[in-house]
């Protein structure tokens, strides 16, 4: 394999999403190059650091405007027009 | 990993509760969603101010729009969707010259990696420190917006290549080749913070490459 297909085959192996040919081909270089195995590793710990990542809390004002907002939108929305 | 369909998307009950006319309903669904929403929308937008605008657009777009739901896909999923649509509304008005196609990514010779070594410690013990959000905030404010925009969608939200690639209208292959450089360079990036410099390693491919 070149390294721009081993490149594009450790995208899909990292997702457990390889043709069995290709897989195996993959798995071969990989059991013998050291380099790779880090870089696949990398890569999925640079995934699981971003899905671990603390999420941002709403800023408060934000917050209570956007309860406000939405208040009011559902309100226009739900509330029964008046009569004619 | 492939995605499997959901077994039973948790949000359904509430959702039919507030198809209904139940705000006590609405405001839990919200509860539920608004960090993690806000957070996606910091993500791809960067700036504060402009995730607030997708956040509060997108749940105005839920509350006109729920009836709308299908369960086609979870209510989250859904949600992402039209977060993500706002979201690119913002980068779009941001924007003072065309984007270049999208052919062009598959052309481009991939980012190879540079820096090679294991991290010095775990997502979990990295996650916990307190300048790791801003260095991640950093990094993927530097990719460039189409491979941002992949990476949180499919790697951060977990939608599948074919909801990303519909949520963005571009093909399949070029999510995968969008997600590829997304994370390669991503990789290069944190690996340069948390690698191990002492246990560096260069990968032979590079000689390869460049004959």
């Amino acid at each position: 394999m070149t390294c721009e297909e081993l490149l594009k085959a450790l995208n899909d192996y990292v997702d457990g999403d390889v043709a069995p040919a290709i897989c195996r081909e993959f798995e071969e270089h990989l059991a013998g190059c050291n380099p790779c195995q880090i870089v696949v590793d990398n890569i999925r710990k640079t995934i699981a650091l971003y899905k671990a990542g603390q999420p941002y809390e709403l800023p408060e004002p934000f917050r209570a405007r956007l309860a406000q907002t939405l208040r009011e939108r559902w309100k226009a929305k739900f509330d029964s027009p008046p009569q004619p | 990993m492939t995605q499997s369909p959901p077994a039973v998307d948790p949000d359904l009950a509430l959702v039919r509760r507030a198809v209904a006319g139940d705000y006590g309903a609405f405001e839990e669904l919200v509860a539920r969603h608004d960090r993690s929403l806000y957070t996606l929308a910091r993500r791809i937008v960067g700036s504060a101010a402009d995730a607030e605008e997708v956040v509060q657009e997108t749940l105005l777009s839920v509350v006109e729009h729920l009836g709308d739901f299908a369960g086609q896909s979870t209510f989250r999923t859904w949600l992402v969707r039209i977060a993500t649509n706002h979201a690119l509304k913002v980068l779009r008005r941001r924007r003072t010259h065309p984007v270049v196609s999208a052919g062009i990514d598959d052309d481009e010779r991939l980012p190879h990696p540079h820096y090679i070594a294991p991290w010095r410690k775990s997502p979990d013990e990295i996650a916990q420190d307190h300048e790791t959000r801003e260095l991640l905030a950093d990094a993927i404010d530097r990719l460039d917006e189409k491979y941002r925009v992949v990476f949180v969608l499919r790697d951060v939200e977990g939608l599948s290549t074919e909801e990303t690639a519909q949520a963005l209208g571009i093909s399949e292959a070029n999510t995968k080749v969008r997600l590829l450089r997304a994370r390669l360079m991503l990789r290069e990036r944190l690996t340069s913070a948390f690698g191990d410099r002492a246990r560096q390693v260069t990968s032979a491919h590079e000689h390869e490459a460049e004959k």
